[in-house]
């Protein structure tokens, strides 16, 4: 089988596993079992993939013309093979864990949920391997319309009102300003395909660049950025394993890596740097890193501050593009994967806490690291990551990060990147904190008993949460391999022969 | 024999439903008058089929009348941008009747069905005469034909609601105003020319030169299709006429009856007036172009607030017009491209969106939106395809209404009237709001207590959803129709160019 | 002519013209101003009449006969060509009215009237009940 092959089967997987949910909807367990299977057996054609990447293979295939000149492609460089990877690598667990939560907080419609799960998935895979933005804008939209039902899953009002905010601030910004950008930039390049060194430079009057990247920073909704970061929280009434899909894996993700694509493959590192075209950006990320911070202090639903998280780490990640120096790449790329690991972890735990103690506020988790001590290191573990010390995984990506700021002559922004650490240290260890070293309120109302039958989370949650955990640790001292990796990032466009 | 058929094709086209129509009226009261009206549009959707691969090259196929010289008599001529139209009207109709059975069988009593789809034959024939006749007056006679037949359809939905006769009745007042002001410019246009073929129109055109009668000509006529086209704000009769007309006649007029119109307004403008007319080219920017930026907006922001499907579905209508109309104002290829593209697409998703609104009425009985709580269970495959449409209404990647969507921005962009291409986005984000809406009432909402409803019969879906499966079809692979819809678009700047520059 | 300022012969010369545009305006003015239906039909019909009229007179030519073949070759002859575009527009609109005199019948028969504030009244109440109909803002 060639790689052209694993490419289709990497995307068709994912993409038919939901009519394999749907024809059996009825059985729970088959279904559940599909929807594993589904996850290993897409992760076992991404990594021969990654294997073939990394030794320099460029596999490529082009699936339809569309409309004339433009082409429904896939290609597969470095970058998004890595986002492919975390992406269907993080699924086995996620995929796991909402089989426990959902069983185990008796959610209904499940076989919607596992469809539109899937989709989901396909839909990130398809951003990751995308040849051109044309067909990256395609997958995108795909997956903003598929997790709308994951959003919406509860039908509760609240639920309703988060998944229209969710939808109209996605739906708004790209297609107000993505697909604006998008044809502009085939209108200007005669293509939109991803090429080394970017296809604008020498193209695109350096004077409207800067405007060109609005419309992309604010068309990419899924990276948050302010002011354009309000679906992010209003999403948090979505079940956990959507919340840890959301803001580990597919959606944010796939903002953010759309951002550094971009970046890299349509502006290119070089014209950005040489216009100064980023420069606004890099200071409106960095607002939008302490900004998110301080909003994330005064939340005390757990979810939403981990949501106002993900919004100062996605930043970082914009910020590493803005930049426009090869370390930003470099580092926000690796940031995609560190911030994932991390936070993945921090939502299941949540999540876990829900199923065990139906708890959803920080200022109720007073002593609960005594019952669920597994969940609560796992939890310290994923926080140190996402707060950068070492050894955990988070450290690097935040080094590369200021290397990448210093390379800029940014200095102030390596002030800022320690400031947002201080502050990620205030929002998120208290929380283990208090878990462990506070004593519990007295619940008068439900009083000892309800409180002494609280216990660990289901095996199923429990095990992708350590899962998760350890790769914090593991990623630190596997960095090196990654940092190679990522250096093969084509930042110059290709010497001609 | 068939190279005698194949000589009067053109004839044929618009000979074979009028001749069927009176027929239809003496095959009584039954399923057996239905069945000979679907045999009789199968058979005209297969001559259109015919004609657009005839002149899919590009050759013009130009038909005699009675054998009578042209210019002195009726010209039929059929080239790439009619035949593509031709294709959509008879392919509507095509998928159309054999939805209609089990809708009309519930909305119209027996013995007036074999009337009913008679004025439909007849309504058909007038539509495919609009657009494939070279006649200016021609046109005019067979614009009358369609608009007499809608107005009896529409009014037969009073069997249901008493407010079609109204409906009809407006329409057929504003419709017959439109009517004779087309025919005041049509005779300003003969007052200078002395010829009334529109390819003899185009050539004389130019030898004579601008004139204050050329421009009356050109405003009379241009109101008078706008009103036939529910241009805003000509479009007042069109929100009713949609809402209360029989449900297999609405989903047939959203795909066909505007769309016609639209083709005349092509026609006159650019092979009639001829692309380099500066009047015709300032009404268009001055003019034109607010309006249709209105129409998107303002039809958009009052289909928000409408409770019945088929009325949200109507005003959305006048919104897509807008677009088509802007794409003209663009007086570019790709914006002309835009426009015929989008011809074809909002044809077949708003086809499609309409008759799920009659399946909703078949098994609901209501197609009001605040009543179709939890019909997303109940009828999965009706809901589904009206998901598909509406995100095709919205213009969302994968679907048509993406397709369309590329070309307009992309030839505002070309322009560099990048406000258009921003307002052209923030328009489509109000089609999200009104398509919402009926996605939330159909999947979120509780279903009404005590209502049974069952999915809509086979006859109905299947139809439906091949209209569904051409826009999903369309937008992944638009080779053909952008394609199509570009040689159309150069073929008529070309000869327009040509005539005015000698 | 010209000190007074008006070129007579330019208005009479073409009085074919005016008297379509006077009975134009009254046909469309008693379309859009009449409440009764009937009567919105009549203006329609004047409407249309006025366009008949204008491309009869376009025909016309000035000493020209009746447009029948003759044995005389250089008979002058008025343009027939609008006169038959003239006879199909009528039979037209003898369909039109035809049409909209049975739908009125119609009307009359399904809401008791064809005064069109009466039935926009009556439909306003079923739209949204007949409380709202009479002013009474709670209802």
């Amino acid at each position: 089988m060639n790689n052209a092959d694993l490419l289709l089967l990497a995307i068709a997987i994912p993409a038919l596993t939901p009519f394999l949910l749907a024809a059996c909807g009825k059985q729970p367990n088959l279904r559940d079992t599909v929807s594993v299977l589904a996850s290993i057996a897409t992760f076992a054609a991404v990594l021969p993939l990654l294997l073939a990447v990394i030794d320099g293979a460029r596999p490529a295939i082009s699936l339809i013309e569309v409309m004339p000149g433009l082409v429904l492609g896939f290609e597969i460089e470095p970058l998004g093979m890595l986002f492919a990877t975390v992406a269907s690598g993080l699924w086995i667990p996620t995929a796991l864990y909402s089989i426990g939560y959902m069983r185990g907080a008796h959610e209904k419609k499940q076989t919607r949920f596992a469809i539109c799960f899937a989709i989901a998935i396909a839909s990130a895979i398809g951003i990751a391997f995308s040849g051109n933005l044309f067909t990256l804008f395609i997958f995108y939209e795909v997956l903003t319309i598929s997790t709308y039902p994951l959003v919406a899953h509860k039908e509760t009002p609240e639920a309703k009102k988060g998944a229209r905010t969710y939808l109209a601030i996605l739906m708004t910004t790209s297609i107000l300003f993505l697909l604006v950008a998008l044809i502009w930039t085939w209108n200007i390049a005669g293509t939109t395909e991803f090429r080394a060194g970017g296809i604008l430079d020498g193209r695109l009057d350096p004077v409207y660049a800067p405007f060109l990247l609005a419309l992309f920073a604010f068309g990419i909704g899924k990276a948050a950025l302010m002011p354009f970061h309000r679906w992010l929280p209003a999403a948090m009434v979505a079940p956990t394993p959507v919340s840890a899909l959301l803001h580990a894996v597919a959606v944010v993700k796939a903002g953010v890596f759309t951002m550094l694509k971009v970046g890299t493959y349509i502006f290119g590192v070089g014209f950005l740097g040489k216009t100064g075209a980023s420069d606004w950006l890099v200071w409106l990320a960095a607002a939008s890193i302490l900004i998110a911070s301080i909003v994330a202090l005064t939340k005390d639903d757990l979810k939403a501050r981990l949501a106002y998280s993900t919004v100062s780490q996605l930043s970082y990640i914009t910020l590493g593009m803005a930049l426009a120096v090869q370390m930003g790449v470099i580092g926000g790329a690796m940031h995609i994967v560190t911030h994932a690991m991390g936070k993945i972890a921090l939502f299941m735990c949540a999540g876990a806490i829900y199923v065990a103690a139906h708890k959803t506020k920080i200022s109720q988790l007073d002593g609960l690291g005594r019952k669920m001590p597994v969940t609560f290191a796992c939890f310290t573990i994923a926080a140190l990551s996402i707060i950068g010390l070492p050894p955990f995984a988070g450290a690097w990506s935040k080094w590369y990060l200021m290397i990448a700021a210093a390379d800029a002559n940014q200095l102030i922004i390596i002030g800022v990147l320690m400031v947002s650490s201080l502050l990620n240290v205030a929002y998120l260890l208290p929380i283990p904190a208090r878990a462990f070293f506070l004593k519990p309120k007295e619940d008068k109302a439900h009083g000892d008993a309800a409180a002494s039958r609280i216990e660990e989370a289901p095996l199923l949650c429990l095990l992708p949460i350590c899962f998760a955990a350890l790769g914090c640790i593991v990623l630190f001292f596997t960095i090196g391999g990654l940092y190679e990796y990522l250096l093969s990032i084509p930042i110059r466009p290709e010497s001609l022969p | 024999m068939m190279s005698l058929i194949e000589a009067n094709l053109p004839a044929l086209q618009v000979v074979l439903p009028l001749v069927a129509a009176p027929l239809c009226a003496l095959l009584g009261r039954g399923d057996r008058s239905w069945a000979f009206a679907c045999l009789v549009t199968f058979v005209t959707f297969a001559v259109s089929v015919a004609l657009f691969a005839e002149t899919y090259a590009g050759t013009i196929i130009s038909y005699r009348m009675g054998g009578w010289e042209i210019p002195l008599g009726i010209e039929y001529r059929v080239d790439r941008l009619n035949a593509f139209v031709l294709l959509i009207i008879s392919g509507s109709a095509a998928l159309v009747l054999p939805y209609a059975r089990r809708i009309v069988a519930a909305e119209i009593p027996a013995e007036r069905q074999p009337l009913f789809y008679t004025a439909f034959l007849l309504c058909i024939t007038g539509l495919l005469g609009i657009t494939i006749t070279g006649d200016a007056f021609n046109i005019f006679v067979f614009l009358e034909i369609s608009s007499l037949a809608t107005y009896a359809l529409v009014a037969s939905g009073s069997w249901v609601n008493k407010r079609a006769l109204t409906a009809a009745y407006n329409y057929l007042i504003m419709g017959t105003v439109g009517a004779t002001f087309f025919v005041i410019g049509v005779g300003m246009l003969y007052m200078i020319t002395g010829t009334l073929n529109l390819a003899d129109l185009a050539v004389r055109i130019v030898e004579h030169g601008d004139s204050s009668t050329l421009r009356m000509g050109f405003v009379f006529i241009l109101i008078g299709i706008g009103l036939k086209l529910a241009m805003f704000p000509l479009h007042l009769w069109l929100p009713n006429a949609y809402a209360y007309a029989p449900s297999a006649v609405t989903a047939f007029l959203a795909a066909t009856a505007t769309k016609a119109a639209v083709y005349v307004m092509l026609r006159f403008m650019f092979t009639v007036f001829g692309f380099d007319y500066e009047f015709q080219a300032d009404t268009l920017r001055m003019v034109v172009l607010p309006l249709a930026v209105i129409a998107m907006f303002a039809a958009s922001i009052v289909a928000i607030f409408q409770d019945n499907l088929k009325r949200m579905l109507a005003y959305s209508s006048i919104a897509q017009i807008g677009y088509i109309l802007l794409g003209l104002t663009f007086l570019t290829e790709t914006g002309l491209t835009a426009s015929i593209v989008h011809l074809f697409n909002h044809a077949v998703t708003k086809a499609a969106l309409f008759m799920v609104a009659g399946c909703f009425v078949l098994s609901a009985g209501t197609c009001s939106i605040s009543k179709l709580g939890g019909i997303g269970r109940d009828m999965p495959w009706t809901t589904a395809a009206f998901v598909v449409g509406g995100l095709s209404l919205i213009g969302l990647p994968l679907t048509v209404g993406f397709i369309s969507k590329w070309y307009l921005v992309l030839a505002a962009l070309e322009l560099g009237w990048w406000p258009v291409a921003l307002m052209i986005m923030a328009s489509s984000l109000l089609a999200i709001i009104y398509v919402w809406r009926v996605i939330e009432a159909a999947y979120l909402q509780p279903a009404p207590e005590g209502v049974v409803r069952k999915e809509a019969p086979l006859s109905m879906l299947i139809p439906t959803w091949i209209f569904i499966g051409l826009s999903i079809w369309f937008g992944i692979n638009a080779m053909l129709t952008s394609t199509a819809a570009g040689r159309a678009a150069s073929a008529l700047i070309d000869s327009s160019h040509i005539l005015w520059k000698e | 002519m010209s000190d007074l300022g008006i070129d007579l012969d330019y208005i009479m010369g073409r009085y074919n013209y005016w008297l379509f545009c006077i009975l134009m305006m009254t046909g469309l003015y008693i379309t859009v101003s009449r409440g009764n239906l009937i009567k919105k039909i009549v203006g329609l019909n004047i409407f249309q009449t006025a366009v008949f009229m204008l491309y009869i007179s376009m025909g016309k030519v000035i000493g020209g006969t009746a447009p029948i073949l003759t044995e005389v070759p250089e008979t002058i002859y008025s343009n027939p060509l609008p006169h038959v575009l003239i006879l199909t527009a009528i039979v037209v609109g003898i369909a039109t009215t035809a049409v909209a005199l049975a739908l009125v019948v119609r009307i009359r028969e399904s809401y008791g009237t064809i005064e069109e504030d009466e039935i926009l009244e009556l439909e306003h109440d079923m739209d949204f009940g007949s409380g709202a109909a009479q002013g009474d803002p709670v209802a």
